[in-house]
């Protein structure tokens, strides 16, 4: 009488722990898709952030912005004379 | 019914039977023991080996950027095209498109292909850009790949391209920061052992072996508007007196920093092709000249120190030359009685041989030491020159004499840069430094503070009316600083027509902030003298690196205010 009670207790341990790997198996698998997802999207992020930092500096370039400056602007380094110096 | 039928014994067929399966059971047993048990980790060995592979992680290497943070060389993922040959071949259809893809001839293709048959690993084109190996991918060819590899950009260009350096395919530093500071820069790349399909690609991962680790960013002492402003400055000064080459040093007075460094020629790093190294070196650091008349405030310095000399001394440097031994030492034209100021204010090379003569050798010796000469700097650059100064046991009057003004020994223009931050500095000699200083740089005493402050008194007067260098000045700003202009040295002598320009000086004259080195090598224009040639770059560099490091200036008039302190708005 035990006896069968324990086999049926290990029976159902083992149905149970089957199920759990059968389980843990398909998550991993999910979250193995989700990482991968992941990652293709830090390497399109990185991608983009390259180029993006390029193009920043190539908008910074000095000499286009001293000619954006200078022409579109008509900005110019205030002269000698219009300079004071001021001390509290 | 017959109940008496006699049933056939065949014991001897069922024996026969029955060993049959006992054997046929032995024998299955000892396959499944032979497999399962005796050969089981070759077997397994060989099944993983069939699917397991094991992928590299790639590293990320460090970016490098000036001291405020904009980027100097950036690492930009990109894709290396690769093939197995043998798989490729099968599918005659797909070269043509590949080949088109890439940018490749057909025929280069095939023959590549052709000559690597027996490999399993052949690049088709490394380094292309994400978009195209997408394309690539998408063709679904088997036996294409693409790898992960990073390039590095530099998006300063030619402006800060001795500085940086650059590095080679494999990502390794070549010249420059990114040799000097590779360990930094480099991150480790890591090892994963990944799942694979026929197709070669992953289905799964499996462990890791190995995290990969970035590298680390780099923040350099460099401006990286002030390198450009320096750059632009040297290369139109470079151009327009056709001279062979030149280079520019600023250094922050209170740190010690390399604000700028600039040369001419230089290159694009960005794409070397067909470009001789001599194009690489940074002369700022790897080249040497004599320093000439910009060693002066050194002898004076000395002259000084040693209590026989005052500012006001006088020395009769008439008639303009003067014999020592066999050679003569020539003045520019004949000063008469001048005092010590003078000497650096005209720059008379018979004022300072004389006081030289005066003084003990060993003394002139330890200070040129002390600012520098004849050691490398501590600014750790790959390829650095430490310059040339002999020891003064092997000083003859001829050799004390010229020293004074700066011949017989050599110095590279970070050198004569720092040195002139010692007289900045009040004395205070501290290490130069590629690397931004996030903390105050402590330095050592080299000459006494009060001679400092007459030697800048002094050199102020050669940015004036009377003196040298009046095409430094900096509107607004009281500058200091000495010309030279140096016959160059060839093989038998010095050359009467091949010279090098200098101007080495500093600002705020009253509280220096900034020094600055231009030197410019064989002009070959109407000009040549320090002055006239390497000063004006002067005057422009130092106007924007003082506005830029918001340097207040201190030779304008001042308006006192009193501002209202308590919450009025102005």
């Amino acid at each position: 009488m035990k006896v069968a009670i324990l086999m049926s207790v290990l029976f159902i341990a083992v149905l149970g722990s089957a199920v759990a790997v059968v389980y843990s198996k398909h998550e991993s698998r999910k979250l193995f898709v989700q990482l991968q997802g992941l990652e293709r999207e830090k390497d399109r992020m990185d991608i983009e952030w390259g180029r993006m930092q390029l193009e920043q500096s190539t908008w910074a370039t000095h000499a286009k912005i001293e000619k954006i400056a200078s022409t579109r602007l008509e900005m110019q380094i205030p002269g000698a004379d219009s300079v004071v110096i001021i001390r509290p | 019914m017959k109940k008496e039928q006699t049933i056939p014994v065949y014991n001897q067929r069922r024996l026969f039977l029955l060993l049959l399966f006992v054997v046929a059971i032995a024998l299955l047993m000892w396959r499944a023991l032979d497999l399962q048990v005796i050969n089981r980790d070759f077997l397994k060995n060989q099944g993983e080996a069939r699917y397991l592979r094991v992928v590299k992680i790639p590293a990320h290497r460090g970016m490098i950027m000036d001291r405020h943070g904009d980027a100097l060389a950036i690492s930009t993922p990109v894709e290396s095209v690769w093939v197995n040959p043998v798989d490729l071949v099968g599918q005659p259809d797909v070269l043509p498109r590949l080949a088109k893809i890439l940018n490749i001839k057909l025929d280069q293709l095939k023959q590549v292909l052709a000559s690597r048959m027996n490999k399993e690993f052949v690049y088709l084109k490394r380094r292309v850009n994400p978009d195209i190996a997408k394309k690539v991918l998408d063709l679904q060819a088997e036996g294409v790949f693409t790898q992960r590899e990073f390039r590095r950009y530099y998006p300063a260009g030619e402006v800060a391209a001795h500085v940086i350096g650059f590095t080679n395919i494999d990502d390794k530093g070549q010249e420059g920061v990114e040799l000097a500071y590779n360990d930094w820069l480099r991150g480790s790349s890591g090892k994963k052992r990944v799942i694979k399909d026929r197709l070669g690609r992953i289905v799964g991962d499996v462990e890791n072996i190995k995290a990969s680790r970035s590298g680390r960013d780099l923040y350099l002492s460099i401006d990286r508007r002030i390198q450009y402003l320096a750059y632009r400055e040297l290369k139109k000064a470079v151009k327009y007196h056709r001279a062979r080459s030149g280079s520019a040093v600023l250094l922050d007075v209170n740190t010690g920093e390399i604000l700028a460094v600039v040369n001419q020629p230089s290159y694009n790093p960005n794409n070397r092709r067909g470009l001789s190294s001599s194009r690489y070196r940074n002369r700022a650091v790897t080249d040497v000249f004599e320093p000439g008349s910009t060693m002066k405030p050194f002898t004076i310095a000395t002259a000084l120190e040693s209590k026989k000399y005052t500012p006001s001394t006088i020395i009769n440097t008439a008639p303009g030359r003067m014999k020592v031994g066999r050679n003569t030492i020539h003045d520019h034209s004949n000063y008469g009685k001048i005092d010590v100021t003078h000497v650096i204010t005209k720059s008379s090379n018979v004022g300072a041989s004389k006081i030289s003569l005066s003084l003990d050798a060993e003394k002139i010796w330890g200070l040129f030491t002390r600012v520098g000469f004849g050691t490398a700097t501590a600014s750790g650059f790959p390829g650095e020159s430490s310059g040339l100064l002999s020891h003064y046991s092997r000083w003859h009057d001829i050799e004390r004499a010229t020293l004074s003004y700066g011949y017989g020994l050599s110095v590279t223009p970070l050198q004569l840069a720092h040195a002139y931050s010692v007289i900045a500095a009040n004395g205070i000699s501290r290490p130069v430094s590629f690397i931004r200083q996030d903390s105050p740089v402590k330095g050592e005493r080299a000459i006494s503070a009060k001679v400092t402050r007459q030697l800048r008194k002094m050199m102020k007067t050669v940015v004036s009316a009377e003196g040298t260098g009046l095409k430094a000045s900096v509107h607004g700003y009281q500058v200091a600083g000495k010309t030279g202009t140096i016959h160059k040295s060839t093989s038998g002598g010095y050359a009467d027509d091949r010279y090098i320009a200098v101007f080495a000086g500093m600002a705020p004259a009253s509280n220096p902030r900034l020094v600055l080195v231009v030197m410019i090598n064989e002009p070959r224009g109407d000009d040549y003298y320090g002055g006239l040639v390497a000063a004006p770059v002067f005057s422009k560099v130092m106007s924007g690196a003082l506005r830029l490091m918001d340097v207040p200036p201190d030779n304008l008039p001042v308006i006192q205010t009193k501002l209202n302190g308590r919450g009025g708005r102005s």
